[in-house]
């Protein structure tokens, strides 16, 4: 019962397009994209689209998504697929809320990077030493953070002598880490904030979504930030990174060149659960732990992980974009509406892109599409809530279903590995 | 490991006879489950210590409150969709599938066969039959979504299910809360309206005071407990004694091979999650037309998880996930008064989380011993000098 996360096509030999972009295309993309943001800010008058707010809140959300997915990221480049972040999630989420509640922040944030990377170990066990399939062993870790976690909970928190504001269920509130504002521009004379509030085309916008992004950031999620490029330079441009990779394209290989693959597995997936645990570090801090607060987002990470083809860039854009879905539904249904007329707008785009290729076909489909999302917005007052919910994981389905054949996992991804095997 | 490996000498072995080969590999089968518990338990121990409470005494309390009549039936009533789950689980499992999806495909199907039985009058076993009808159609339905991307898209169904559960979910709670919800004056009741008594599925007390047991004041025998006996028969029946079942193996074990003798690999995939998905979908059944006859915000939920381990117990086998599921119900049911004694509840979901684990370890770990041990007969067989 050996399941390979990857399509079957990815193992051909056959050329693919390369999904990699290049710096001038990315400057473009993101041009055009507060290009049509700022039109649908204007037109539909939802402010929130681009406010300071917004981008801060997302960017805040967006933390232990990308936590979770830098965690499959590091160990899916070794081959190990783990679906068990989601239980590592949650053991940081209860570790570092009790430690962070009694010791202070920052000993909670250490003991929930502890508890993730004590749940890696659990995995690396069951997967590298005794071989078991790898998602059976994630459903399993699963299953045991959620228990542990009710379990502490239960102990810690239900007695009568529990801390004040704290329940069968929840932690009280933990102290928040302090945080960091850009001076000048988002503190102080608040420049940005400034323009922000004039309500100017494009610049305000541009102002608004910069200083969400720089002002009043928790060092958790600067820490967070920074982890994105570290993993890019451990994974890709050091020796240990190199064979950390090649122990998940091609393990025997790798044997055979005098690479451990075993401790490396070991190290990847035990450097997975400590990211998971800061990820659910990063719920916490600043705030309280509740039961079933993690909601899917190791899922989610994982989900990123493969929106962004196994890449560290494209993994952070992944969190981002499910970051900024869920800061909207969270703060304005009039955004969300406004959400409507930016689908149909970069429809429109994809149409004339499609058009000038000359695949008349892909852009009539494109062009009926995006009249759909229009006339939605046109008819409805707001959109309901429990559908902007499951945005981030309906995007995921539609990018895997587009882009699935030309996406490239890890070759050896999820396969099991046998120190002496000879295939 | 290849037969070209060196093999340590050993000191001149008989050649091995069939039956005692048997024989060892019945032990390691039974090995196999009995060391899980044992490890479990040894977890569960660490946990109660950690506590503050001696394991034996909880333990001890836990078997004398889990065998009383009235536990024994609760544990058959909740063992029931655990079983089902389990059974929609193990049958892609049989084939190398992995569907997780099982908790949106019976949250939907049973919002769904709710708001049908609702909506229509039909006459005693046809409207109960509508009910059962809708929610495996729909089931299937919504297992067919990853059926359908897998096979033509190549979209892993590890995470297609993944991200339709939670889409199962929004779209649930949206219906539930515009459409299908029962409108009552002056109350904002996120509920469907109640089932009429023709969908309603009889219980077994009368059978019970048949054979002499009088079930204790407020707790009945579900009826449900039948028809899960007879999918699980149904399951053996397509898996170990059809066509279809043994193509399902064959390709669990080896796709390529498999595919090589002709089996068509789309169809199988298709087919089988569409089963699993109709059979996920009569998980939520016996709560809606045995008890609650009505699904509304608080319907039971993460049955299609524990469903998962359930069917890790059981290694694909009807009477193994029956066991599988009748011991989480046993442990769920039997830890439910350790809150008297200081202990938390929650210690049954630290001691399911670690039987899973531990089980599916041993359980690779005696493969590899069978497999080891069989590469060794091999070469004994074809060369005896070698083993000499």
């Amino acid at each position: 019962m050996s399941t390979a996360l990857k399509s079957p096509a990815s193992t051909t030999d056959k050329r693919r397009r390369s999904l990699s972009v290049r710096p001038r295309t990315l400057a473009l993309g993101a041009g055009l994209l507060l290009v049509l943001l700022s039109t649908v800010r204007v037109v539909s008058g939802a402010d929130d689209i681009t406010s300071s707010g917004t981008s801060g809140a997302a960017l805040r959300l967006a933390v232990p998504i990308g936590l979770a997915g830098l965690g499959g990221l590091w160990a899916e480049r070794a081959g190990i697929v783990n679906i068990g972040l989601e239980g590592m999630l949650i053991l940081g989420t209860w570790f570092g809320a009790w430690a962070g509640f009694f010791y202070g922040p920052w000993v909670g944030v250490l003991a929930a990077i502890a508890a993730g990377a004590l749940g890696g170990l659990l995995h690396a066990l069951a997967t590298v030493t005794f071989g078991v399939d790898h998602v059976v062993s994630g459903v399993s870790i699963n299953l045991l953070g959620g228990g542990i976690a009710r379990y502490l909970s239960s102990l810690a928190y239900g007695g009568d002598d529990r801390p004040p504001g704290s329940g069968q269920t929840q932690s009280p509130t933990v102290d928040a880490l302090p945080s960091v504002s850009l001076p000048v521009l988002s503190s102080g004379p608040d420049l940005l904030g400034d323009l922000e509030d004039r309500g100017w085309f494009l610049l305000s916008d541009l102002a608004g979504i910069l200083r969400g992004l720089t002002g009043d950031v928790s060092l958790i999620t600067l820490l967070a930030v920074l982890l994105v490029p570290a993993s890019f330079f451990v994974l890709w441009r050091t020796a240990f990174g190199l064979r950390l990779r090649a122990v998940g394209e091609n393990p025997v290989a790798a044997d055979s060149l005098g690479v451990a693959v075993y401790r490396l597995k070991y190290a990847a997936v035990i450097v997975s659960g400590a990211l998971a645990g800061l990820g659910g570090a990063a719920l916490v801090i600043g705030s309280i732990y509740r039961e079933g607060q993690t909601g899917g987002r190791g899922f989610i990470g994982l989900a990123a992980v493969i929106f962004g083809n196994w890449r560290p860039g494209g993994l952070a854009a992944g969190a981002g974009l499910f970051g900024y879905a869920d800061a909207l539904a969270l703060r304005s249904n009039d955004a969300v509406r406004g959400l409507l007329l930016f689908v149909a707008l970069l429809l429109v785009v994809v149409a004339v892109r499609q058009a000038l290729l000359r695949r008349i076909g892909l852009a009539l489909t494109a062009v009926l599409i995006g009249a759909a999302f229009f006339l939605w917005y046109a008819t409805v007052d707001s959109v309901p809530s429990q559908l902007v919910g499951f945005t981030p994981h309906l995007i995921t389905l539609l990018v895997l279903a587009v882009a699935s054949q030309r996406l490239r996992p890890p070759a050896a991804d999820g396969l099991p590995y046998r120190r002496g095997q000879q295939t | 490991m290849s037969l070209l490996t060196p093999e340590r000498a050993e000191p001149a072995p008989p050649p091995p006879a069939g039956p005692r080969v048997d024989l060892r590999r019945l032990a390691l089968g039974i090995a196999a489950p009995l060391l899980a518990v044992v490890v479990a338990l040894a977890v569960a121990s660490v946990a109660l210590l950690v506590s503050g409470s001696n394991p034996l005494t909880v333990y001890a309390r836990m078997l004398e409150e889990g065998t009383t009549l009235r536990s024994a039936l609760i544990t058959v009533n909740n063992a029931v969709p655990l079983y089902l789950s389990g059974l929609a689980v193990a049958l892609g499992f049989r084939m190398g599938l992995f569907n997780i999806g099982v908790e949106g495909q019976y949250q939907l199907a049973a919002l769904l066969a709710a708001a049908a039985g609702a909506a229509v009058v039909l006459p005693g076993p046809l409207h109960l039959l509508l009910v059962v009808l809708v929610a495996m159609a729909v089931g299937a339905a919504w297992a067919g979504v990853a059926a359908v991307l897998k096979t033509t898209r190549g979209v892993s169904e590890v995470i297609s299910t993944i991200m339709l559960n939670v889409i199962a979910g929004g779209i649930a709670a949206y219906l539930l809360s515009t459409y299908l919800q029962e409108r009552v004056e002056g109350s904002n009741n996120s509920r469907t309206p109640k089932l009429e008594a023709s969908a309603q599925f009889p219980n077994l007390d009368p059978l019970l005071r048949a054979v002499g047991i009088e079930p204790p004041q407020g707790t009945r025998l579900g009826g449900f407990v039948l028809v899960a006996v007879v999918v699980g028969v149904l399951y053996w029946l397509l898996v170990s004694r059809s066509r279809f079942g043994f193509d399902l193996r064959a390709t669990g074990l080896s796709p390529s091979a498999s595919v090589a003798s002709g089996v068509d690999a789309t169809r199988m995939t298709i087919v089988t999650m569409l089963l699993s998905g109709a059979i996920a979908g009569l998980v939520g059944l016996p709560q809606l037309v045995g008890s609650s006859y009505s699904y509304g915000l608080d319907f039971t939920s993460g049955l299609g998880f524990t469903g998962i381990g359930v069917a890790l117990l059981g290694r694909g086998s009807p009477v193994g996930v029956a066991v599988g599921a009748l011991l989480f119900a046993f442990l769920e049911r039997s830890s439910a008064t350790l809150q008297r004694i200081d202990v938390p509840t929650e210690i049954y979901v630290i001691m399911q989380g670690s039987i899973v684990l531990s089980v599916v370890v041993a359980y690779e770990s005696v493969r590899r011993i069978g497999v080891a041990q069989a590469e060794r007969a091999v070469r004994r067989a074809v060369d005896p000098a070698s083993a000499s």
